[in-house]
């Protein structure tokens, strides 16, 4: 049988409901597992220790009870720290929110807490989300629980890192150009970014408000579902959050694609794509032919240039968002001032880490008077085009396969002297954000090392059953 | 090309105060970024709007109805400086 700890967590509902196994002991063993290993691996910047345990001996009691509880009922989670949890100190990763204690709830918090999932804790992360590495943390780096030397992906890097390290069965993530899909694929979980809407942002500390969305890793396709079906839904106190009619993401879980259309852009597959990686993906291609889809390959022209849009629109709207960090309402403020002027320069020079000052930097200058029309107003404009590019493969296809990052794991350190190197690890999956459709990285074999390597599966807006059936099919039939 | 006097000019805009170091390594980097950030003018969008979005933004209404706001000592509880009811700062005016 699989330790607790190596459990799903649909799998941890059905010991719950047979009486096979109490609350207090999943969250304890899950305590006892960050006690042993975080040491080595960092995922977690708090760990609610008292909070979790009081709470699974209230959970438990409502399952003597032979209550009927809602959907994640007793599950441990993990949470991103740039989720406002109330009471609860929330980081971002930055000195300049070191002690901030959000004073309300982030709206996916309420609603997995209504679900019943108990918060063990929160973890590390890029500041502000800010990376593709988890090395841009302002406290410590996380390590991959697959080979500690790696990097376990960012900027959902502690997330990842939980889930894969056996420390929760499930996490929250964010992502704005692939922050839980690439540390997903490097860690060998899976991680879904919604369609932009889908999830609420309220209570998600912005970074790029028109390409963030929320969205869960987990250690199977089932469990992205289930933790789906609990955060999806429209809030009124998110303006762009979509209003749909709610669906049962799990209707989606059949193990069938016959039919399906797969398309598979070939710019995906161009330089800088790692042959084990194109190896792994070829295999998986090969799997879904097998099992009945049809798979065409197909071409995506704008992907070259979605990276340098990205950057410029993602900037642009964080520097705009960390305007708000002047040292007087919340978060660090410098010691060393004697007016107001002095207050907002020095906090902020000091609060924030050199990553988040470069793309502040990056984003005042592409709003700047004489570079607006040419950067800012341009990308904006090719975000047009991106998004028309999906529109049309979309015509043919219903889902559209690629690798999700072009390497596995890299080494800690390898990349942090080299900021667009470090940029080039979204290559494949910036286009999604910009193009607002969801997309979700599955784990598709390991290299010669061991590393894990990940399939991305994009879908139509609003279409995540699609790519979630086809996850779910290739996860029952893939060789293990 | 970025110049060192752009990056301290962009600096001061973004309220943050540079060290020579910084300014030495964000004018290299940007160099590089913006260069990149360039190859986007490839892109033919003749035809193209701007998109602030990717789906389509509508302006969202609601009822202006009086709800319960926050506690005011919560919200003081994050801040740096208060007097107890307010938010509190150096002098702006003599």
């Amino acid at each position: 049988m699989k330790e607790i700890c190596e459990m799903t967590a649909h799998e941890i509902r059905d010991m719950y409901e047979k009486k096979e196994i109490t609350v207090p002991e999943v969250v304890k063993a899950y305590i006892e597992k960050i006690e042993s290993e975080d040491e080595n691996i960092k995922a977690y910047i708090t760990v609610c220790k008292e909070e979790a345990m009081e709470k699974a001996e209230k959970m438990q009691a409502r399952y003597e009870s032979n209550e009927k509880l809602p959907p994640l009922a007793g599950v441990p989670i993990a949470i991103k720290d740039n989720l406002c949890t109330k009471g609860l100190k929330t980081t971002c990763a930055s000195k300049m929110l070191e002690n901030f204690i959000a004073p309300y709830d982030a709206t996916v918090i309420k609603k997995i807490e209504e679900a019943g999932a108990i918060i063990i804790g929160k973890t590390n992360m890029d500041e502000f989300a800010m990376g593709g590495s988890t090395e841009n943390s302002a406290f410590f780096k996380t390590h991959n629980p697959v080979n500690l030397e790696r990097v376990p992906g960012g900027s959902s890097g502690g997330s990842a890192a939980a889930v894969a390290g056996n420390m929760a069965p499930i996490a929250l993530g964010s992502d704005t150009g692939g922050s839980i899909r690439e540390p997903a694929s490097f860690c060998g979980i899976v991680g879904l970014k919604p369609t932009y809407g889908l999830v609420s942002r309220y209570g998600l500390v912005a970074f790029a408000s028109s390409l963030d969305q929320v969205g869960p890793m987990t250690r199977d396709v089932r469990d992205t579902a289930e933790l789906l079906n609990v955060i999806a839904g429209h809030d009124e106190l998110d303006s762009t959050s979509a209003n749909i009619s709610k669906k049962d993401y799990t209707a989606s879980l059949v193990n069938d694609v016959k039919g399906i259309r797969i398309g598979v852009p070939k710019e995906y597959f161009g330089e800088g794509i790692s042959a084990s990686v194109k190896v792994a993906i070829n295999r998986a291609i090969e799997k879904y032919k097998d099992l009945g889809a049809i798979v065409e390959e197909c071409s995506l022209p704008t992907t070259k240039y979605a990276l340098p849009t990205y950057y410029i629109i993602a900037c642009a709207e964080a520097s705009s968002n960390l305007g708000r960090f002047d040292g007087i309402r919340y978060g660090y403020r410098s010691k060393n001032y004697d007016t107001l002027q002095d207050i907002y320069k020095n906090s902020r020079s000091e609060g924030f880490g050199e990553e988040v000052k470069r793309r502040i930097i990056l984003g005042t200058y592409v709003l700047s008077s004489g570079y607006y029309d040419a950067y800012y107003k341009k990308a904006q404009k090719v975000r047009t085009v991106v998004k028309q590019g999906f529109d049309e493969a979309f015509e043919k296809y219903d889902i559209i396969l690629t690798p999700t990052v072009p390497t596995v794991a890299f080494k800690l350190g390898e990349r942090v002297n080299d900021p667009l190197e470090m940029y080039m690890t979204d290559l494949l999956t910036v286009s999604i954000n910009i193009a607002g459709v969801p997309a979700i990285s599955i784990p598709c074999g390991k290299d010669e090392e061991g590393m894990p390597i990940g399939m991305q599966l994009i879908g139509k807006h609003f279409d995540e059953e699609t790519i979630l059936r086809a996850a779910h099919t290739y996860e029952q039939n893939k060789e293990v | 090309m970025i110049t060192r006097e752009d990056i301290k000019h962009i600096a001061d805009l973004s309220m943050l105060n540079l060290s020579e170091d910084e300014i030495v390594k964000y004018t290299e980097n940007m160099k590089e970024i913006v260069s990149f950030a360039n190859t986007i003018n490839e892109v033919d969008t003749k035809n193209a709007t701007e998109s602030a979005f990717a789906l389509d933004t509508y302006n969202v209404f609601r009822k202006d109805e009086v709800k319960e706001s926050f506690n005011r000592e919560i919200l003081l509880s994050n801040a740096p400086s208060t007097n107890g009811e307010a938010f509190s700062l150096p002098g702006m005016m003599n």
